[in-house]
């Protein structure tokens, strides 16, 4: 038990313990006061600034209504960026998940390897995605380390432009974040593999449950929470990613990679705030938009499973 | 009965040994596979790192699997260590690193004891608004007009603020719901013998939330850490900082094919994480999980 200190009057004793005296609101204020200055406040504005035409060639700001909208409209812009991004959110989770389930899978028993391979797989997750993806496209390069490991295996020269396809480089940057945070998702998997009791396992064995039998109708159900958590997270965290993008392929080749994010930094470094705010803004009510219902479903089924 | 309990019992555990012992070759091809799994998807990349981090200029132009023919590695650390400007920017990251966790820890602490314990309806509402973040994106065009505003665009006072207000709602959900489940009697108990709310806080609830705020100062720290896109916008050209250094050292025409360099920088930057990583392996691998499977 904690030491409490008594060199002071008890003055609680003489007033009933209601909650304003025992649980005092000035506890939430500093909290508060940080939120809405530098969260709350900045999330406000972006609704009003995304109407006006706030940008660096200009002294002042005016409203122009749902001009800078129709802008990114007309430009294609917004409709491919909201495409790639989506596209891109997709792949994320599908290739950390698969990843890092399948790693759980194999690293399940608590063998020393095992042990020594689950640190070193978390290893990519404490490193800055901006250097993974610096690492990776040095890696991708045309005359990089891939191209010349395929060109010793099948023993002729290989150059393929892995970063340098409209189609299909975004698979390989998806594979690159995916590498990055597959360890994240492996430990949750694995803390979910632990939480299943041992004995139901060991019954469906006897009774002649094959493997795989278990791991379909046993574990894979009652994974549900790791599961609702890391679609959640994978989902939602890479519709605001930047680092590995913009390490790759800065949104190219042509515009294929271009998330919102990446829209709205070079945009900011233009000088059209107006335009960026309203990408911005598309952003907040894309991930809000997939958020309420992704979370809704995934815990209903949960409680049905 | 029970010698009859006692065969049945026997032959289950026969046939289940019998069970384990036809699965004896995964007990081989297992390791196996880690090991191979580790080799091709780590081993690569990371050995790349290091002999690519190790070579001349000319011989890091063309990365690959190659061990360098003169190592270089000392040289190159160094330099990109000074054109780098390695050690302002490892200052200016912890800079901005320890202000930041300490004030979303103690502010956030501070403000989920009242949210777990008071009851009421402006309470909930705070509450919500409270973890809103964990899902909200921040606004991070109008934050810097903000910033304008107020005179913290480009400082560190104003980057420590916009840290802080994007994690406190993570802080809040964690060690909000962790509150929940201290018992109020522990409290009680103090406030009978006279202890004040803030006596109360920091002597009972503070060092009962060892274990949440560990994890809380991990994600916020990595986070931190890596992070190079808030910072882009707030403090860029204005301050050093790991990340940002790598940021210009990487995309400045100067270093175009210096792949030795920019690896010798990536080495540089991922040691202290790496380290603190190998220290507290159990508490970060423990802290990171928690949460997530309840």
């Amino acid at each position: 038990m904690p030491h409490i200190q008594r060199n002071e009057p008890p003055r609680g004793q003489s007033r009933p313990a209601t909650a304003r005296s025992t649980h005092p609101i000035w506890f939430v204020v500093p909290a508060f006061f940080v939120l809405t200055v530098f969260f709350l406040v900045p999330t406000l504005l972006n609704f009003v600034y995304s109407f006006t035409n706030w940008s660096s060639f200009k002294t002042s700001i005016d409203f122009t209504g749902v001009d800078n909208f129709t802008q990114l409209f007309s430009s294609g812009n917004l409709v491919a960026d909201l495409r790639t991004t989506i596209i891109y959110a997709i792949l994320v989770a599908v290739f950390q998940n698969v990843f890092g389930f399948a790693l759980a899978l194999l690293l399940e028993r608590d063998t020393r390897l095992n042990r020594i391979a689950r640190a070193a797989f978390f290893v990519p997750v404490i490193m800055s995605a901006l250097a993974v993806g610096y690492v990776f496209q040095a890696i991708l390069e045309p005359t990089g380390a891939l191209n010349s490991i395929l060109g010793f295996i099948t023993g002729q020269s290989v150059n393929i432009p892995w970063l340098g396809s409209t189609t299909w480089t975004i698979v390989v940057v998806t594979l690159i974040h995916g590498w990055k945070w597959m360890g994240l998702a492996m430990l949750i998997y694995l803390a979910g593999l632990k939480t299943i009791n041992g004995d139901v396992l060991e019954a469906a064995r006897i009774d002649g449950a094959s493997w795989l039998q278990t791991l379909q109708s046993i574990r894979f159900p009652l994974l549900a929470p790791a599961i609702t958590f890391n679609v959640a997270t994978s989902l939602l965290g890479s519709m605001n990613s930047f680092d590995i993008v913009q390490a790759t392929t800065q949104g190219g080749p042509g515009g294929s990679t271009e998330l919102l994010n990446i829209y709205i930094f070079r945009n900011f470094g233009e000088g059209l705030f107006g335009e960026a705010t309203a990408m911005s803004l598309i952003l907040l009510v894309l991930v809000m938009a997939l958020a309420f219902p992704l979370i809704w479903s995934l815990r209903r089924r949960e409680r049905i499973l | 009965m029970t010698a009859n309990t006692i065969t049945t019992v026997g032959i289950r555990n026969r046939n289940f040994r019998l069970l384990r012992k036809v699965s004896r070759p995964s007990r081989i091809i297992q390791p196996m596979a880690v090991v191979l799994a580790m080799l091709l998807l780590l081993g690569i990349p990371f050995w790349i790192i290091v002999v690519t981090a190790g070579k001349s200029t000319a011989d890091a132009r063309d990365p690959n699997l190659s061990l360098p023919g003169h190592w270089e590695l000392a040289q190159n650390l160094a330099t990109a260590f000074t054109q780098g400007n390695m050690g302002i920017a490892l200052l200016g990251s912890l800079l901005l690193l320890v202000p930041s966790v300490f004030g979303v820890l103690l502010l956030g602490a501070m403000a989920s004891w009242i949210l777990a314990r008071r009851k009421s309806r402006g309470v909930s509402i705070a509450y919500t608004i409270g973890i809103s973040g964990v899902i909200v994106p921040p606004a991070v065009v109008t934050i810097v007009l903000l910033l304008r505003e107020i005179g913290l665009q480009g400082t560190a006072i104003g980057m420590i603020g916009v840290y802080m207000g994007m994690y406190l709602s993570t802080v809040i959900f964690f060690v909000t719901g962790f509150i929940r489940t201290i018992p109020v009697e522990l409290e009680e108990a103090a406030r009978v013998d006279g202890a004040r709310p803030i006596t109360v806080f920091f002597r009972i609830i503070v060092p009962l939330l060892g274990p949440v705020l560990a994890t809380a100062t991990i994600l916020v720290a990595l986070f931190i850490w890596n992070d190079v896109f808030y910072a882009l916008f707030v403090v860029g050209g204005q301050l050093d900082t790991l990340p940002l250094n790598l940021y210009q050292v990487a995309s400045s025409g100067l270093y175009l094919q210096n792949w030795n360099l920019i690896f010798a920088y990536v080495l540089i930057m991922t040691l202290p994480m790496l380290l603190v990583f190998i220290i507290a392996q159990r508490r970060i691998i423990s802290g990171v999980t928690s949460g997530a499977v309840k």
